[in-house]
């Protein structure tokens, strides 16, 4: 469990980003690269959990953010992660200019698929990590 | 009489992504800023105490807010008092979801029918707390 690498997500409750970035990191962790990867709460890492933190320090780590705020990559590097790799929702979905995302509680289609997106991004930087050694 | 401000209550939800728990505090802090208490709330993001959101540390130096967790670790309570100020009041899920008797509510990224009814419990306590802090009457909204 430990030598997964860790993936925080953007908790944002105000966007509908921001649950896409949360969707994103469940369809990494659990559908796309279940061996490789472990969620870890951004609320640990905001509030200094000391296991969390030693989960994460000196590690490569995902995060994937929902807004230009970074808050999952600001918390990782905080925690003392090495080398984040970060996955911008935002960027993603300049990619993807068809997609309009709703719903936070519930995301609309195009906020799964979207969350897909961001996902795949985040899985082929998970393989790229696993070729550098750095990965399970 | 000068057009005060209206005063708000921020409500700080955990989010925790390792437990179902932590998808109801999003569940229900929704529900009330949606539908239940849309004029009386605003949401705060926790990781914004972190990552340098001075306008969310400040709003809770000179608001009540409400910290909604969802298991014992509490870190939204513990965070907003780390951060900014003691929050007013607060609402742990793993203590609603005992009083309620409830049992599996699904998973972190998909919570089952009896999640969304805890959710609802969760959010009228939520709105019950904001009607107390607001030093509102039963059924004079």
């Amino acid at each position: 469990m430990k030598n997964k690498v860790p993936v925080v997500a953007c908790s944002g409750i105000g966007k509908s980003l921001g649950a896409a970035a949360r969707e994103a990191a469940f369809i990494l962790a659990e559908d796309l690269r279940p061996d490789q990867t472990r969620i870890v709460a951004l609320s640990l890492l905001v509030l200094g959990d000391e296991e969390t933190r030693g989960g994460v320090a000196g590690r490569p780590a995902i995060a994937i953010d929902g807004c230009k705020l970074e808050c999952a990559a600001k918390g990782l590097a905080c925690s003392g992660a090495s080398g984040v790799r970060k996955i911008a929702v935002f960027d993603v979905l300049r990619r993807h200019r068809g997609l309009k995302p709703e719903g936070v509680r519930e995301l609309n289609n195009d906020g799964i698929e979207l969350a897909r997106a961001a996902a795949g991004e985040a899985a082929a930087v998970i393989d790229q990590i696993d070729e550098e050694g750095g990965g399970a | 009489m000068p057009d005060l401000p209206k005063k708000k209550i921020g409500l700080i939800a955990c989010s925790g992504e390792e437990l179902p728990e932590g998808t109801v505090t999003r569940w229900a802090v929704r529900k009330v800023l949606e539908t239940l208490r849309p004029d009386d709330v605003v949401t705060l993001c926790l990781p914004l105490f972190l990552a340098g959101g001075e306008g969310e540390r400040a709003f809770a130096r000179h608001y009540p807010t409400i910290a909604v967790d969802g298991c014992g670790k509490r870190c939204a309570a513990r965070a907003t008092a780390k951060f900014s100020a003691e929050p007013a009041a607060g609402v742990v899920v793993t203590e609603e979801a005992g009083k309620c008797g409830c049992g599996e509510i699904g998973t972190a990224r998909s919570l089952d029918e009896a999640g969304k009814k805890l959710a609802s419990i969760v959010a009228e306590r939520i709105a019950g707390e904001t009607d107390r802090l607001l030093k509102r009457k039963a059924g004079k909204r």
